[in-house]
Parts: C-alpha cells; structure tokens; sequence
C-alpha cells in the first residue's frame, strides 16, 4: 500500500481483491499458512476455498455476514455470555495458582474495567488508574506500549473552528488525516468528516450536494463545503443521553465515553449535524496503523456497540496542536482554536468575516462557523 | 406464615396448569416455544457480530427493534381502557376482561422491555442506566423517564391482578380498599407512558417528522383503538377455547372504544395529512418520502398505503352499528385495524424520521433475517407470558384453581 493513498483506498478488503500479488494473509512475498494448505487439497475443495475467500472479499448483507462464514458454534455461544464469563473468569484465573501473572492481571483488568464508573464523574486520581489499566491491558493483548492522556480541559479555553467556503477545494486530506489520527474502524471506512461538494448557483443546497464523490477535485462548476461535529454550547445528544455517556466537557468539546456508552443511539437521533457515529460491529485498526499518541475521550481504540464522534482531536488539542483536519488542509480553509484568546485567528475571523453557522434556529449554538473570503 | 404456604400452592398449581392442557394447546407451546429459541439464536449471532447484522446504519439508526417497541407501549396503556370502567366507574361487564387487558398489559411491557435491549449496542453494561448503580440522567433524557414508567406501569400491572387472584385463589373477596387506588393510580399512569414514549421523539429538534404537538395525542388515540382491537380479539379466542364465559356485551362495549378512539385517529391523520402536504416546507420531505417517495426510494409505500386503507376501511366499519354489532365482521375490523396501526405507529413513524437524513441524503432501510427473527422471536415470548399468566388467571376465575387446605 502506498503512503499517497487517496481516502477512498481505504476499503481495505476490496484493496485485497484488486490487489492479485498478495494472498488471503496479506503478505506480498514468500508463504503463508493458507496458500500452503490450499497445495494439498483436492479440486473440490480448493473451488469452496475460492468461493469462501471471494465470499469473503464481497460486502454482504447481514445474513451473508453470518451464514457465508464458517461459524464456530462454541465461540459463538462463548461470547453470548461474555459479560458473564468476565465476570466468572476473573475470579477462577485469580483464585488459580497455576495460571501466569499475566493471565493473572489482564482479568483483575478486565474486571476492574467492566464495573468501573463514568469518566465524567471521576476523580483525577480514578481517570489516570483506568488510563493505567487501559494502557497495561494492550500492552498485555499486543505487546505494544501506547501512550494514554487523561488531560483535563485547561482553564480560559473555549475551542472553536471555523470553515472557509471560498478556500475549500475538496481535497479530502482532512477526512484521510482524520481517519488516521483517530484510530477510527476501517472495515465500515468510518469518517467523521464529511466534504459536500455542492454546484455553483444552487446555494447551500445539501439536498443536491455529493457528499461521497470519486472524480478529481476541484470539479468545474462546484464548491466544498466541510460538515462534521460542531460541538454545539447547547448539545441535543447530551441532553438525551440516558447514563450521561456524553457531554460537554469546560472546554466546549463534546465528548464520549465509550466504556460508558450503552449504544441505545438516542444520541444520533438527536444531533441535527449528522455528527455522530456508531459501530456497528467491532472496529478494527491493523496493528502498524494504530496512532499511538491517545486519550481516553478521544482517539483511543473503541470496542463494538458505542458511539463516537469527533473530539476536536483532543489528544491533540488540549496538548496546544491543532486537530489532525486542520494541519492536513493543504488550502488554509480550516481554522481552529480558543475562543477566549482575543489574540488567536479564530476570533480574528469571526471579528472581521461575515460568519454563519447551519441550522442556527435549532437553538444548538455551534462553535464552528462558516465563511467565504 | 399462612400467607406464604398459599403464595407456595398457588404457585405449585399454577405450574401444574400451564403444564397441562389440550393437545392445541401443547402445539401453540412448542411452536412458540421454537420460535423463541430461533429468535435466541438471532440474537446471539447479533451479540457476537454486533448490530451490523441489522438493516439499520449511521443514516438509519433506529429500526424494527423501536417500532415494535413503540407500538406494543401503546398496546400496554390500552389496558387502561378497562381498567377504568371496572374499577373505578364500577361497569360489572368489563369484570372478566380486565385481568385478560392487565395479563396483555404485563406481556406488552416485557416484549417492549425486551425490544429495547435487543436494540443496545452494550447489553452488557446496562447496569449503568440502573438509578443508584449507573448514572441515571433524571430529568432530562426522556429516557430515563420512559425507564422509569414502563417498569412502575409493569409493578402495577402485575400487582394489582395478583392481590385480585391471590385473594380468589383462597376462595376470598378481593377488598377494593386495597385495589382501587392503584388502579386509579394505573389509569393516569397508562397515559403517562404512552405521553412519555411519544415525547421521546417529539422532544428532537432534529427530526422535524417527529417533532410535532400532535404526536403524543395521537399516541394515545392509535393505542386505545389497537389495544383494545387486540384484546377483543384474545377474547375471542379465549371465548372459544376455554369455559371462561365473556359475554357478547362485553366486547361490544370495547369494541365501542376502539370506534371512538379509532374515529380520533382518523381525524388527527387528517390533520397532519393536511398540515404536511397543504402548503409543504423543508420539513415536510420525511411525510413526503412516507407517503409518495422521494428520488424514487419508495421501500415505505406499499406499507403506509395498505396501512391507509386498511385504518379507513376498518373505521367506517366500527360506525356502523350494524356492522359492529356483528361479531365477524367486529373481528375482522379490529384484525385489520390492529395491523395497520402497527405498520403506522411502528415503522411508518420511525423510519421516515431519520429520512431523509440531517443533509438531506436517502439511504433506505431494509431489515434483514436476523432483525425479523429476533422480532418474531420477542412476540413470540410475549404470546408465551400472556398464555401462561392468562391460562392462571382463567383457572383461577373458572373457580377451578383453588387452595386446598
């Protein structure tokens, strides 16, 4: 794979399927376990091996999913009662004399982890032990160390961004950035941005805007526009959520906590900005594409059945970096930073350009603003 | 001490009723029993793959799972419909039926709780929604607040013909004093939940579909015509199959609140029709994409107009007195009348929501096996509570089932 890869490369099983020099294990040279197998079976069943591999490779639909993979009933029936067995299994490994420390430690983990309490109602000292705990467990699974921040939002910062209409060219470099900064699931090619390309003459028509195009940009006759979450002051999903999963956090940034999250998806039913997200199923991110740098409400690896949104990338932010968007925009149209700094740009914008925000008679209040030069 | 050696008996001869009967009776087990286990293994599958497995998706993200749910709180709060009359306005003919409405009710209220959680992303942490355990945002997530009416409307719902049947089984008058506050109390809360329900789509700003005063009082009318459409129904076959005596007097009587609440309904479709398509505005595509479609998606239509038709035909009719009168023709009306509001109030209310959707895009949806599977599984179950709870209260009212001291 390439390192200029364009957003859309990022289906990374159809990559495999136009990708013929490598085979099912991904490796471009030398053997694999699979291809060895395949040599010694029979024509039969080479032809059912090929049909499952492309079976594999196509999308399907939520019976294909399910019925066109072998399924292995035990672990299925396994995981039903997960949540349980967690439970279960911490107490025998850590009752167990045999069993290795690791063992040992990733179920008191695990247990700690499953009837731990809201991010939002922790103290200082709890957020860093669950951030310990988090960053010991993958250490533990993947033998990888990943660095986890719990930092707090900073005193006299507000964050705000804005969007240049005229300067938008619809590169998309914001939405690769974005993806790679945050970690997000590449199987259902998750993006928190998203880029409309509307025609010119028609106005802010979203209703006839693309927002899912594949023909090189800037395309004649059209203009770009950036939606993603716009941390409303006076967030809908907040107010919804039933276990208080997310809100506002003092610096304006709305955020997840995604071990709190029961996924009941309230929150996405309330947002009038298309700003949430779900997973479907379980998110995942090859090992070497993993951003290491993380904080616990923003870019760290999340697990099946929560919401997540855009943070601002507050790994980044709240560490004095603006959020991976803006620093990939190769045109300037993006402008982020503290409201209540009178020195900083984007109060140098909102000062001297005729800002608009969408929707304003929702009464959400969104810190992100729009404007042409 | 002699209470608990009743409660002990009563619930000994009450396993030993739902586990006899008649040779249909043991079929319509199994087969639901088999369809629950089906719908169990659903389930499964969706808990190991997670709700990609559903039809729904980031642009539709609520699907079978809430329209059934929203549709059966109405079924539950239809109890009240006999409740009232009996308990409190003291009308004898509604006696026998109101244990029949309160077993439904109890059935209702299981089958929604068991949509809602079919429908978590993370079964496993619910405990956090528990108040005083989790972190409950009371007051101001409507859900919170429809947690907290459907399971008090259920402690009603099973305590209330519980003290009633308790006190029967001993050969005993139950004493009013007892029953009739809560069941007054049971009145109001019937259409607390509905309210409630209907305010948590109507309390967002983002789905202009929803987001409509007529919704909770449509709510209302939709469930007092398909609740008591469906009770009148059970009373029809229970009539039938066992020696529990309903007098045709008493379905007529209910059969007259489905017409009234039925007529509402219409008149309030009319309304929203008029206000949607009389002088249309930005808002008015969801109503648009329901009813004609939009961009030629049109997966509701088939649905909306069969639910039209059928909604009307059945209300004209229940005005009929001669028609209503008759009961084949009363069955055949609260038949119709009952699919079609669940196709109205289930996914012809939540679907068209969330489309088209924030930035006017239209992604369909469709659901797939393992969602109607997991669907037919949960009616299934509620069929299984309501037998058994109603084949109880039957042995127990027919005097058949009776502490032996």
């Amino acid at each position: 794979m390439s390192n200029t890869k364009k957003w859309f490369s990022l289906n990374l099983r159809n990559t495999k399927t136009a990708n013929n020099d490598s085979c099912g294990c991904g490796k471009t040279s030398g053997a694999c376990d699979s291809s060895t197998n395949q040599h010694n079976l029979s024509d039969a069943d080479f032809d059912a091996a090929v049909d499952t591999s492309i079976a594999d490779e196509t999308p399907k639909d939520g019976f294909g999913q399910v019925f066109d993979v072998q399924m292995d009933r035990r672990s299925a029936f396994k995981k039903l009662t997960a949540s349980l067995l967690i439970g279960a299994g911490a107490v025998s490994t850590s009752c167990s004399v045999i069993a290795d420390d690791d063992a040992k430690e990733k179920a008191q983990i695990d247990w700690e982890e499953q009837f731990k309490g809201n991010y939002k109602l922790m103290t200082n000292d709890e957020k860093s032990a669950t951030v310990d705990r988090l960053v010991r467990s993958y250490q533990i699974r993947t033998g990888k160390t990943i660095s986890m921040s719990s930092k707090n939002a900073e005193e006299d910062v507000l964050f705000g961004y804005a969007f240049n209409i005229s300067k938008c060219q619809g590169y998309m470099d914001c939405v690769n950035a974005c993806i790679e900064e945050n970690n997000q699931d590449r199987n259902s090619e998750m993006q928190y941005i998203r880029i409309h390309e509307m025609k010119d003459g028609k106005g802010l028509n979203f209703r006839e805007a693309d927002d899912n195009y594949y023909h090189e940009v800037p395309a004649e006759g059209h203009f770009y526009m950036g939606t993603q979450c716009f941390h409303c002051d006076n967030p809908p999903c907040v107010e919804v959520c039933p276990v208080q999963a997310t809100w506002r956090e003092e610096d304006g940034l709305v955020v997840v906590d995604y071990d709190w999250c029961v996924g009941c998806r309230y929150c996405m039913a309330a947002c009038p900005y298309d700003g949430r997200r779900f997973n479907w199923s379980k998110p995942e991110v090859p090992e070497k594409e993993v951003n290491h740098n993380q904080h616990y409400l923003g870019n760290r690896l999340r697990k099946k059945g929560v919401m997540e949104k855009c943070t601002f990338c507050v790994q980044r932010s709240r560490a004095g970096q603006n959020p991976a968007c803006v620093e990939a925009c190769p045109t300037g149209a993006r402008i982020f930073g503290n409201l209540l700094d009178p020195e900083s740009t984007i109060r140098w914008v909102l000062e001297n350009k005729k800002v608009f925000r969408l929707k304003e008679d929702l009464g959400t209040e969104p810190k992100f603003w729009y404007f042409m030069d | 001490m002699g209470r608990s050696k009743v409660l002990k008996s009563l619930i000994k001869d009450s396993l030993d009723t739902i586990t006899h009967g008649s040779k249909k009776y043991h079929i319509w087990m199994a087969v639901l029993t088999l369809t629950m286990l089906i719908g169990m293994y659903c389930y499964s599958i969706q808990l190991e793959e997670g709700l990609s497995v559903t039809g729904m998706s980031d642009s539709v993200s609520w699907g079978l799972y809430i329209s059934n749910f929203t549709f059966l709180v109405g079924v539950a709060a239809a109890a009240v419909m006999l409740v009232m009359p009996t308990y409190v306005l003291k009308d004898i003919d509604f006696k026998q039926a109101v244990l029949i409405g309160e077993g439904l009710a109890v059935a209702a209220l299981i089958m929604c709780l068991a949509f809602v959680v079919a429908d978590m992303g993370g079964p496993s942490v619910l405990w956090h929604m528990i108040p005083g355990w989790g972190v409950f945002n009371f007051p101001n997530s409507m859900l919170t607040w429809d947690v907290l009416v459907l399971n008090g409307y259920l402690i009603l719902n099973i305590s209330i013909p519980f003290y009633i049947l308790f006190r029967h089984y001993q050969g005993k008058d139950a004493n009013p004093k007892v029953y009739i506050p809560g069941a007054i109390l049971s009145v109001f809360w019937a259409v607390g939940i509905h309210l409630v329900t209907a305010f948590l789509y109507q309390g967002l700003q983002a789905k202009p579909f929803w987001n409509t005063a007529l919704l909770g009082p449509r709510f209302l009318a939709s469930a007092f015509a398909a609740g008591p459409a469906l009770i009148i129904l059970i009373l029809a076959i229970i009539r039938t199959f066992t020696e529990f005596k309903v007098e045709n007097k008493t379905i007529k009587k209910i059969a007259l609140v489905v017409t009234v609440a039925a007529q509402i309904n219409l008149i309030m479709l009319i309304s929203e029709l008029f206000k949607e398509f009389y002088a249309p505005t930005h808002h008015s595509e969801s109503a648009y994409y329901l009813f004609f479609g939009l961009d030629g998606k049109t997966a509701l239509l088939p649905w909306i107009w069969t639910a039209i038709t059928l909604n009307v035909l059945a209300t004209v009719i229940l005005t009929f007195h001669k028609l209503r009168n008759n009961l084949k023709v009363l069955y055949f009306a609260c038949f119709i009348l009952f699919i079609a509001i669940w196709i109205e109030k289930g996914f012809g209310l939540i679907v068209p929501g969330f489309i088209p959707g924030p930035y006017g895009k239209i992604a369909e949806y469709t659901p797939t096996g393992i969602e109607i599977g997991v669907t037919i599984g949960i009616w299934a179950m509620g069929a299984f509570v309501f037998t058994i709870l109603a084949k109880t209260a039957i042995g127990i009212e027919t005097k058949k089932l009776r502490y032996k001291k």
